[in-house]
């Protein structure tokens, strides 16, 4: 016993870093081909004249494939996964002559090397007819209510009290607009599908993916196939952060380009592809309105937001959930709206929601705290929610407060002068700034097989991912913690839709789904193997194996949400300090430290958890301080569509963090106790940052990123007024 | 097909036949930037003519006038240099903000200056970039623009120059060395680069079948007191979106003998500012006469939106540079 809570090294540590792990784009079934894609460049209209015979005169071509000779696939309708828009269709890839975003495939070619595959995309020529969509101008005065807006997650209108009499009648007030940028997931490995048919009419497909199952259903119904004749591969996934949720169009393209060449095809997308393949996190503006007592107690709290949307898909994301439930306000009111634009669809990335409304939440509870001469961690603690008045259930457990007091002390948030503009290092100013973080707790069914041999090793599968946080090491300590056996001896595998059913790896929800399933797996093993004839009491499985000369035994083990989601709310908590420096003359901001302190309940390994946790605050770094995504607004592009002009942070841009993991178990939730910590690690980095540049500024800059333009105008702004 | 042909050439003079007999062909030497826009399919060229293999372009040659960087010295090998160090410490300085290390590695002194611009229109090929394709329109000037030029702009093209190297090279009075079939000649650095005007495609003064051969740089006092300091987006591996080589040479006493001013990131190529070593002669070297001068940097500068924050910026980046050479005059 005890694997549980043990910083384990990473269990496929040494195949990463010696080259062995295999990645989507690295399979090599024999006699592979390659794909390239063709793209318009208008973001709306029709396709009037596509010439390929340039491209087809290359020699090592092998075919192209546009919407005139494409196959046509049955698309039977599919129920839409959790990780599809609850509105509208996917894009069909080369389906019809429509024309729905600038970037969007137009054709396909199939060569003997991806450089021929390349050269030869580039030779098909075409022309295309514009024609009115929904436009390419954020304009919220087209917005709308979402029309899935009954969705439970995001509806268009919420209201707990009566939120604006008490804002109008409320003696302390303020209200800003805050901007998100249109962000990339922009993970280090490319997106890559590799499709092969058999003689039978079999599809294997090896996919970057965070979701195995989702996308053996998605290609199932596109293709007219059943359930049995597909199977999609992923071992390994190299950074995802939701891009891989969906099954993509371009996962379709190379199992349609397979059957073409009757052959296996590659189709790896290129770094710019990527910014329209597949999806991002949309650009959302927000309200914030907040009122409160002479005493500091909120009064009221309402918030708007205006999210991107595409013009086929509806895609909502949870960005006020957190409103209603993060202070113990009097009143709230939450009011969603999507502005549809001509652009490909949206999609989850890191804290889908969530980190876009605490961003202009925790940057609105700032001002407010401010206003009242407060303490922003005073101010915040004042208002400390001790129930979800949302859902009014009682949380499963919170250790928020814990969070906020371990962060304060490990960053030093007593030396804070309270002045803004007030703390220097020489010609820099310094400021301190904090914010909360919240993400909630999910868990959906899941299912193992596990199988213990009498040598005292044992197997565990399922059809989970690990896009990198470290399931195989965590699960496999779940696994040898249960079953009493070294970690060494236990071996996990997951990435392969044969094996038994799991869940989404995202939302944070693999620990509390897959581990639990895992946890209640080794229980059936031991309790049947208990139960055979000639068990002793007491003895471990493995001796009972022996003892009883079975090779080995197998069970099927799963776990689902049990019936806590009615009684109780669940999330995990954060607190976030950040110091920044911030030149006045060049408006150039630096981070120095950052101290994060989460209730992420139970923590498996604390080594992982870390890595997780400081890779979150370096993404919290750039989205703070350098990404987004340059919209041209007249070409519908986004016009930094690739990793020398779109910034991510560098090891020169990360100094100190510090991520801390509170006293915290969550046995309500789920057995294990787990909560989940993926998105929370991200959540509140940007507002702290923010929050920290007016502390050191003076300059309250609501927009995103905060960037040395930015700060300049600002402050030319401010001295005008 | 659109493929990519290739030829290796055993010395300049070969190099500059091909170039000069073949349209469009290219030089490529660390290729850092040039594999870029094959990756992209930004003007590839059809035919790239490889010269890592001649000899005699590795070397720095110090002598008690002067130094000559051969044209393919790796950038971190100027790093590592100490006479270059001590005699032009400017560019020392510009190239250690200069990329990251493994580019470093293997970019070239003779390819740097060359490097095509960050414009985000020049380097997406499906937008209008009259630059990348003469006649289509700019699309920077009324885009995304932060990025782009406040001086030396025009209504075709407003594209910034993104080399720090070019803008050290500039202020200190650098001399290319160039070989083309009809021979040697020297050209003064600020004259290596063109305007935009109405030819924005035409990037430097080069015949299409001369290469860069390498520079000479002159020890002065001046040279020897020289600063660059560089604003970017990130901490590290970031263009600029504004900097300055600066040199000051002060009399006995403490006045300003003689300045050079030269700036990055906001000019459509490395540009001089002789309004402001002029303005800066004579006076004494206080933060006062820096401001006042520095100010002058952006009299005849254009504005476009969004990068209209680099009128501020310049100046006080300019400033700054002195203020910190000064301090350790």
């Amino acid at each position: 016993m005890g694997a549980i809570g043990k910083p384990v090294a990473r269990v496929d540590g040494p195949a990463k870093v010696t080259g062995t792990a295999t990645y989507a784009a690295e399979f090599h079934p024999e006699n592979m081909a390659y794909a390239a894609l063709v793209h318009g460049t208008i973001p709306r209209g029709w396709i009037k004249s596509i010439a390929t015979d340039a491209a087809e005169s290359v020699p090592g071509v092998i075919a192209v494939v546009t919407h005139l000779n494409a196959p046509r696939l049955p698309w039977k309708p599919v129920d839409a996964a959790p990780v599809d828009p609850g509105e509208g269709e996917q894009l069909r890839p080369l389906h019809s002559d429509e024309i729905l975003f600038a970037g969007q495939p137009i054709a396909l070619v199939i060569a003997e090397s991806q450089e021929t595959a390349r050269a030869a995309a580039a030779l098909v020529s075409f022309t295309c007819v514009p024609s009115d969509g929904a436009g390419l101008v954020f304009d919220r005065a087209r917005a709308r209510p979402p029309s899935d807006g009954t969705r439970e997650s995001y509806p268009a209108e919420w209201e707990r009290g009566d939120a604006e009499g008490a804002f109008a009648s409320a003696p302390r007030r303020i209200e800003g607009s805050y901007l998100q940028p249109r962000l990339f997931h922009n993970a280090m490995e490319p997106h890559a599908t590799i499709a092969a048919w058999d003689d039978e009419g079999k599809l294997t497909l090896w996919d970057k993916s965070q979701w195995v199952d989702n996308v053996r259903d998605q290609i199932t119904r596109n293709f007219g196939l059943a359930e049995d004749e597909v199977r999609v591969i992923s071992p390994f996934v190299g950074g995802a952060f939701g891009s891989a949720l969906r099954c993509w169009p371009h996962v379709t393209m190379a199992a349609m380009a397979a059957r073409i060449a009757r052959r296996p095809v590659r189709l790896e997308l290129t770094r710019r592809e990527l910014y329209t393949a597949v999806g991002y996190r949309p650009y959302t503006l927000q309200d914030v309105k907040l009122a409160a007592d002479e005493d500091g107690r909120l009064r009221s709290v309402i918030q708007t937001a205006y999210g991107l949307t595409s013009a086929y898909e509806d895609y909502g994301e949870e960005v006020l959930d957190p409103v209603g439930m993060l202070y113990d306000t009097m009143s709230a009111r939450t009011v969603y709206r999507l502005v549809e634009l001509d652009t490909n669809t949206p999609t989850p990335m890191r804290g889908p929601g969530a980190v876009t409304g605490v961003f202009a939440l925790e940057m609105a509870i700032d001002e407010m705290a401010d206003a009242m001469d407060m303490d922003p961690l005073e101010f915040r603690l004042k208002n400390y929610a001790e129930r979800d008045l949302k859902k009014d259930l009682p949380f499963s457990s919170k250790a928020l407060r814990s969070c906020y007091e371990t962060a304060a002390l490990r960053f030093g948030w007593e030396k804070r002068d309270p002045r803004r503009r007030a703390m220097h290092d020489g010609n820099m100013l310094v400021g301190y700034g904090m914010a909360t973080a919240v993400w909630p707790a999910m868990q959906a069914p899941a299912s193992v097989r596990i199988r213990l041999f009498a040598n005292g090793t044992a197997v565990v599968r399922t059809a989970a991912s690990d896009m990198g946080p470290g399931t195989y090491t965590s699960m496999t300590q779940v696994a040898a913690d249960r079953l009493d056996l070294p970690v060494e001896r236990v071996t996990f595998e997951l990435g392969d839709s044969s094996l038994p059913m799991a869940p989404v790896h995202g939302g944070s929800m693999t620990m509390a789904s897959v581990g639990n399933a895992v946890a209640a797996g080794c229980k059936k093993l031991r309790d049947d193997i208990a139960r055979l004839d000639g068990a002793e009491d007491g003895e471990h499985p493995v001796e009972t194996l022996m003892r009883l000369r079975r090779d080995s035994f197998e069970v099927d083990g799963a776990a689902e949400p049990g019936a806590e989601a009615g009684t109780h709310s669940s999330y995990a908590f954060g607190a976030v300090f950040a110091e920044v420096r911030v030149d006045p003359d060049f408006g150039t901001v630096r981070v120095p430290r950052l101290v994060g302190a989460y209730d992420g309940g139970v923590i498996v390994n604390p080594r992982t958890a870390r890595s997780q946790a400081i890779g979150g605050m370096v993404q919290g770094i750039g989205m703070a301080l350098m990404e987004a995504g340059e919209w041209d607004d007249r070409l519908g592009r986004v016009m930094n569509a690739n990793l020398a002009e779109y910034l991510v942070p560098v090891h020169a841009d990360v100094e100190e963090l510090e991520a801390v993991f509170v006293e915290s178990e969550d046995r309500i939730f789920n057995p294990l106790g787990v909560k989940g910590i993926a998105e929370i690690a991200l959540c509140g980095v940007a507002p702290a940052i923010a929050n920290a540049v007016w502390h050191a500024t003076g300059l309250r800059i609501r927009e995103l990123p905060l960037t040395p333009d930015r700060l300049l105008m600002a402050e030319q702004a401010a001295r005008t007024s | 097909m659109s493929g990519l042909a290739y030829a290796r050439a055993a010395s300049l003079e070969s190099a500059t036949e091909v170039i000069g007999s073949h349209r469009a062909a290219e030089v490529i030497a660390g290729g850092t930037d040039l594999l870029q826009r094959l990756e992209e399919h930004v003007l590839p060229p059809p035919l790239v003519v490889d010269i890592n293999g001649v000899e005699g372009l590795r070397a720095i040659e110090v002598d008690d006038h002067e130094i000559r960087l051969g044209a393919l010295v790796r950038l971190n090998q100027v790093i590592e240099s100490a006479p270059v160090r001590d005699a032009f410490p400017a560019i020392v300085e510009a190239l250690i903000v200069t990329a990251s290390p493994q580019v470093r590695n293997l970019a070239t002194v003779g390819g740097n200056p060359l490097q095509k611009t960050r414009c985000l229109y020049f380097r997406d090929q499906s937008t209008p970039c009259n630059k990348r394709e003469p006649g289509s329109g700019c699309g920077a000037l009324e885009g995304r623009n932060r990025i782009n030029a406040i001086l030396g702009g025009s209504e075709h093209c407003i594209a910034t120059h993104p080399s720090d190297f070019a803008v050290a090279m500039a202020a200190l009075d650098a001399t290319v060395l160039v070989v083309g079939a009809r021979g040697e000649r020297r050209l003064p650095f600020t004259e290596l680069h063109r305007l935009p005007g109405d030819t924005p495609h035409l990037e430097h003064n080069l015949a299409p079948d001369e290469v860069i051969e390498g520079y000479r740089l002159t020890r002065t006092p001046l040279a020897r007191h020289s600063h660059y300091l560089k604003v970017r987006d990130r901490g590290e591996f970031e263009w600029a979106i504004c900097s300055a080589a600066v040199a000051l040479e002060l009399d006995h006493g403490g006045r300003i003998a003689d300045a050079r001013v030269a700036v990055g990131g906001v000019a459509t190529k490395p540009w001089r500012l002789g309004q402001v070593e002029t303005a800066l002669q004579g006076r004494q070297a206080t933060a006062e006469a820096f401001a006042e001068a520095a100010a002058l940097s952006v009299q005849n500068a254009v504005a476009h939106g969004d990068n209209a924050y680099k009128l501020a910026l310049l100046p006080r980046t300019i400033a700054r540079a002195l203020t910190e050479l000064r301090e350790r005059l």
